[in-house]
């Protein structure tokens, strides 16, 4: 097991750099998840840990060592990739046994480790199979099982769950979580979908251009966004943004609606969660709904602020029915409340 | 009920395939025919009578010891030249494989043998290994060693293997560089945090995701060194020493077109014609198979 430290870590491609100066600390035995949009470089931080990607500057350490210059081979990790890159002419116990065979492992240790891996994974059926011959499901399996055999110090994935159905990639996602907890090896686990991040992550690294924009817990993210994009990114359906301007301790919204919370001065966003908004009698947020999608559990309003083309989403428990134009006053509890500077895009506390 | 489209009959489809079926009949199945016929054939040595022999020509040329000879000597030449262009452009593919920076400017130039004509190519490699004036025979002379590909046999089938083997490295290159560069990047890079190095990454993982194309290569370095260095033999050796480099190809040329033998020529031209067809139908059964990633 080993903590992962990266140290001021910058990633260019030629004259493009790719990766900021990013910062941060993996403890040991923690699931870090690496989130945020396409192109952000999530993939090319994970292929900088496993040793795939030269590193144009800072460091990487992996337990005590600087890695930097190890090979993939020497740095004790085992990566799972989105396609699993499974040895095609090789059957599933060949590809599992292929690390230890080169580690030059008995092979009675080697057949029992494969087995103990296949009976975790439940894989132990298709042993004999080649690759090609398995479920997208099942291969994913192999992949993880490839990667458990070799108890590395750290466990490397990028997206592993974004070719499976949506049904296998819940169940998939439980059970990856399941297996860290259980053998407790620090992983890294790369992902563009929010809600994977969100129930896997121990911790979230919020990723977005190559820079860091915020390293938390998924309930700090979610209630202390530091930045806009976090905010937006975070949570579903995304953070309503509402123009406004703050001046004495007062907001006013660009309809002229009042709110008696207020953080900053000028000209300032306001953010609140579509959940978090409540129907009030004298609340100051006034949305005309244009369109009510029903999900049972809860309601979505689609509508803009009234007077304004800004558009929102209100999310409502249960069963609610709105007729198109229908105009319906919110509030927000203040904690609910977030304000970020239009300029840096920061967190105004 | 189905409904059937019926085409009105017309002579044109019938048009726009004529063309490649005079080519294919006027210079393919015309001169097969005629093969066929003349191996049927023995001429008297004056040129005067033929007379239809049936099999005899086949059989005398089986009886032949020197045709057998050719026979071994031209699948020694063909393993040869396959493994030896085969096993280069294997090696410099996988360097290509890593390449990033120059690699077109690599793979360009690689390719330039392949469009040299065979008759230029042999000449190339007769001045080069001319035992007089030539460059390697003079480095070879410094190491203690006299070449003279027109005083010995074994030196004069070297030096067409090297010429034929050199003409064929690109073709090979190109093929197992597109074929290494179909494997998945990430089952290299899978394997390389699985602990293999390069040597055992080649061994392991891209030899053998690759063998089909080895297979195919092999069926088509085989049909090239059987039927296509009749030029690169004519321009280096004219099949000497002593028919030390007289393989079946050239035999049917030498007796044919100088000792005269049209039917025991045409036999052996036979011969080879079931050979070729052979090879295709094995290249077209088996080289279709592919790797699954
Ligand atoms: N070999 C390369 N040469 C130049 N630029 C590259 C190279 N590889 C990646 N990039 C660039 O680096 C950036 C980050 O790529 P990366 O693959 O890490 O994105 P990602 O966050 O994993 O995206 P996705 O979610 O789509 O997989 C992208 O803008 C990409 O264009
Ligand atoms: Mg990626």
């Amino acid at each position: 097991m080993a903590s992962i430290t990266l140290k001021d870590l910058v990633k260019a491609y030629g004259d493009t750099e790719v990766l900021h100066h990013i910062d941060g600390q993996i403890e040991d035995g923690e699931f870090v998840v690496i989130v945020g949009p396409s192109g952000c470089g999530k993939s090319t931080l994970l292929r900088m840990v496993a040793g795939l990607e030269t590193v144009t500057g800072g460091e990487i350490h992996i337990g005590d060592r600087v890695v930097n210059e190890l090979e993939p081979a020497d740095r004790d990790i085992a990566m799972v990739f989105q396609n699993y890159a499974l040895y095609p002419h090789m059957s599933v116990r060949e590809n599992m046994a292929y690390g230890l065979k080169i580690r030059k492992i008995s092979k009675d240790e080697i057949n029992r480790r494969v087995e103990e891996a296949a009976d975790i994974l439940e894989i132990r059926p298709y042993l004999e199979r080649k690759p090609r011959q398995l479920s997208g499901g099942q291969r994913q399996r192999v992949a993880m099982g490839r990667a458990i055999v070799r108890d590395p110090q750290v466990f490397l994935f990028d997206e592993p769950l974004s070719n499976l159905d949506a049904k296998l990639r819940v169940q998939m996602r439980l059970e990856i979580r399941k297996l860290q907890q259980k053998l407790g090896v620090t992983s890294i686990y790369v992902t563009h979908d929010q809600v994977e991040a969100m129930t896997l992550g121990d911790r979230l690294m919020v990723l977005n251009g190559g820079y860091v924009e915020q390293f938390g817990t998924p309930i700090e993210l979610y209630d202390r966004p530091e930045t806009m994009f976090v905010a937006g990114f975070i949570g579903s359906p995304a953070m309503n943004f509402l123009p406004a301007e703050v001046a004495n301790g007062v907001t006013t919204l660009s309809n002229g609606a009042q709110l008696g919370v207020a953080q900053g001065q000028g000209n300032v966003v306001l953010g609140v969660r579509p959940e978090h908004l409540e129907p009030q009698e004298d609340g100051a947020i006034e949305v005309q709904v244009q369109l009510m999608e029903q999900l049972g559990a809860n309601t979505l309003l689609h509508g803009a602020l009234k007077g304004t083309d800004t558009e929102m989403v209100v999310s409502l428990p249960g069963h609610v029915t709105a007729a198109p134009g229908t105009e319906m006053k919110f509030g927000a509890a203040p904690e609910n409340m977030h304000f970020f500077a239009p300029d840096t895009q920061k967190r105004i506390e | 009920m189905l409904k059937r489209v019926h085409f009105p009959s017309s002579a044109l489809p019938f048009l726009l395939v004529a063309p490649q079926i005079i080519i294919t009949l006027v210079f393919f199945i015309w001169p097969a025919a005629q093969a066929i016929y003349q191996s049927f054939l023995i001429e008297d040595a004056f040129g005067l009578s033929t007379e239809f022999v049936w099999f005899e020509n086949f059989q005398i040329l089986f009886q032949d010891k020197q045709y057998l000879a050719t026979f071994w000597r031209t699948l020694f030449f063909s393993a040869a030249v396959a493994i030896l262009s085969m096993s280069i452009a294997l090696i410099l593919a996988a360097f290509a494989d890593r390449v990033v920076r120059g690699a077109t400017a690599y793979r360009t130039l690689m390719i330039w043998p392949y469009a040299v004509a065979p008759v230029l190519a042999g000449a190339l490699w007769v001045f080069m290994f001319n035992p007089t004036l030539g460059i390697f025979p003079f480095l070879l002379d410094m190491v203690g060693l006299d070449w003279n590909h027109y005083l010995k046999g074994s030196h004069a089938m070297m030096l067409v293997i090297f010429a034929a083997a050199w003409k064929q490295i690109a073709y090979n290159f190109l093929f197992y560089l597109a074929a290494m560069q179909s494997i998945p990047r990430s089952v290299i890079e899978a394997a390389a945090i699985d602990g293999a190095g390069p040597v055992r990454r080649f061994k392991d993982l891209i030899f053998p995701l690759i063998s089909p194309t080895t297979f195919f290569l092999l069926v088509i370095n085989a049909v090239y060194a059987f039927f296509d260095t009749f030029g690169i033999i004519h321009a280096v050796t004219q099949g000497g020493p002593a028919n030390s480099t007289t393989i079946l190809v050239y035999k049917v040329f030498n007796d044919g077109f100088v000792g005269l033998d049209l039917g025991g020529s045409a036999a052996q031209s036979v011969i080879l014609m079931f050979l070729v067809i052979t090879m295709t139908v094995v290249q077209f059964r088996y080289v279709e198979r592919k790797v699954e990633y």
